[in-house]
């Protein structure tokens, strides 16, 4: 902006005609690099986060009614169908008990992974931060994610006994190690340029760990809580299944355990659509928003 | 504002923003020592603007990171007036954060009441012309606005010396233009000394009071430069051209002695 016509004049003009200039060439500059924001409609949402799942379960319920109805699997003891399970639903539900179900299960997964989050998060920032404990337990604790928690069920059941104590034990088994590895793994990928730009800015020791490792920490923490959710909810699945006893109440796992004992492929089929929705809900409405709020804030979520 | 940043009148007690008093500094490399800095002798006076020049291997930013603290020289002393505050070639602005909180953040390390921070960075950004981003996310900005960002964020540190490492290099031409004269306003308005690395001859003429070129492994002083072409200066002026083209031959005989093994 300040062109052929401010060189000709002299230095003191110039002076004030560049700065004047200046102005504008920024906001104009800073205008064509910034992208404009845009916005996705609710059709367009509609369209193309809705409608695909629709169609994908529709599909499913086209192709069971079909082997049904084509006598291809002709036996209710292996395949029921889907209006026998349906109506096993609104059994449930009018006998008052579904949400029973549901809860039972739910609050205890919940609870259980309450306590997951309170041991992992100070064990993953113990393991992150210290050398020696990471020596000694890093390579367990990475281990452990790989054993299937349903092998803790029979341990926890003899130490424990037929009780609540002894599910909450097979979740945390089951979730704090993918809790504790998140944040681990979250702290190792802290780029160490924010480290540096902390370290000049005064943020060492505590104040540098709660201004700067922490909140850079954040995605990989998430994610670990993520997966540590999808393992509580495997745990607890397992240990209904395997105990189950008066005591305990009637979980999702379980109704699929009665439904077995029963015979009834319906109520079989009915716990596992339960704990399949359940398992989809809880990380759609508090896991998912969780990740992609901080993801987005970020910009590290590339809108498709 | 140009009162709130400057330090003129404390530092005036003090003779030096910084002082580097035969620095060396060797790093551990496989089979022994290397040298990567030799008896480097360096003052930067309260204000004044000066620009490390050099090619690769010359340990420019090495030597900026024992200025800033971040590593220590093997041997000699360095001195500064207070902690410096460091710029780097990426924003390094903590994306977690917003553009303003980036500020705020710095002011609070600094121990700046509350009440004064939200005031203090709005008055940073304004300095940086970027009067209504406070509330914008890192990636909402362009490269160039976040190199402002940073800038005020190092400015709210409200240290004696500002340290920059090629804090332009990675913009495009355009945008580093407009940053160069930014900076020189910037400079002339707060006072604060500036020591400037980059490899980029021209801006080191355009922007430093003084240019100090340093030889390439194991980096020694090997000239220095006045340069007394008044500001505002723009890149394209023939007396930054003429002293770039003089500064640039000593420099290409220095990169030169190195294929001559």
């Amino acid at each position: 902006m300040a062109s052929t016509e401010t060189k000709t004049t002299a230095k003191t003009p110039q002076d004030t005609a560049q700065g004047a200039g200046l102005d504008g060439v920024e906001a104009g500059l800073d205008a064509l690099e910034v992208p404009a924001p845009s916005r996705t409609t609710a059709k367009q949402t509609l369209l193309n986060k809705v409608l695909p799942p629709l169609v994908a379960v529709a599909v499913v319920l086209v192709v069971w009614q079909a082997l049904i109805s084509f006598k291809i699997v002709d036996d209710p003891t292996k395949l029921p169908s889907p209006a026998d399970v349906g109506g096993e639903f609104r059994d449930a539900w009018l006998q008052g008990n579904l949400l029973g179900y549901i809860w039972t299960s739910v609050s205890r997964g919940l609870l259980g992974f309450l306590f997951a989050l309170a041991i992992g998060t100070p064990l993953g920032l113990l393991v992150a931060r210290v050398k020696f404990v990471r020596a000694a337990i890093g390579p367990v604790l990475s281990g452990l994610q790989s054993l299937p928690s349903v092998a803790w069920v029979p341990p926890a059941v003899i130490w424990l006994g037929l009780d609540n104590s002894m599910m909450y034990a097979v979740i945390l088994l089951g979730a704090v190690p993918s809790i504790a590895n998140g944040l681990v793994s979250g702290i190792d990928q802290v780029p160490p340029l924010f480290l540096r730009a902390g370290r000049t800015m005064g943020a060492t020791g505590v104040r540098g760990a709660w201004h700067i490792v922490l909140p850079a920490a954040l995605p990989g923490y998430l994610a670990g809580l993520k997966q540590g959710w999808a393992f509580s909810w495997r745990s607890l699945m397992a240990a209904e299944i395997i105990a189950s006893s008066p005591d305990l109440g009637i979980g999702l796992g379980a109704l699929l355990e009665n439904g077995r004992n029963a015979s009834s492929m319906s109520m079989v089929f009915e716990a596992i659509i339960l704990i399949l929705f359940v398992g989809i809900a809880i990380d759609l409405l508090i896991f998912s928003p969780l990740e992609r709020w901080v993801l987005r804030s970020r910009g590290l979520l590339v809108k498709s | 504002m140009a009162t709130t940043l400057a330090k003129a009148a404390g530092a005036e007690a003090v003779e030096h923003a910084a002082r580097l008093e035969h620095v060396s500094k060797s790093f551990a490399v496989p089979g022994g020592q290397q040298l990567v800095l030799d008896d480097i002798g360096l003052d930067v006076a309260p204000g004044e603007f000066v620009t490390l020049l050099g090619a690769s291997g010359c340990g420019k930013s090495t030597l900026l990171n024992l200025v800033a603290g971040l590593d220590r020289p093997t041997a000699g002393s360095i001195t500064t007036d207070g902690r410096p505050a460091l710029m780097f070639q990426e924003h390094a602005l903590f994306p977690w954060l917003t553009a303003g909180k980036n500020i705020e953040l710095a002011l609070k390390l600094r121990g700046v009441a509350k009440s004064d921070r939200r005031g203090r960075a709005e008055e940073l950004l304004e300095l940086v012309r970027l009067k209504g981003a406070y509330g914008k996310r890192v990636h909402e900005l362009s490269g160039g606005m976040r190199q402002r960002v940073a800038m005020a964020r190092a400015l709210a540190q409200e240290s004696n010396l500002l340290l920059m490492d090629e804090p332009f290099a990675a913009l495009d031409a355009i945008t580093r233009d407009v940053l160069h004269d930014e900076l020189t306003r910037i400079w002339q308005e707060t006072g604060v000394s500036v020591l400037f690395v980059t490899h980029n001859v021209r801006e080191a003429v355009r922007l430093a009071q003084r240019v100090v070129l340093l030889s390439s492994r194991p980096g020694r002083v090997a000239r220095q430069w006045t340069v007394d072409i008044p500001q505002p200066r723009r890149i394209e002026d023939a007396p930054v051209a003429e002293l770039s083209l003089e500064i640039t031959e000593v420099l290409r005989g220095e990169i030169r002695r190195h294929g001559q093994h």
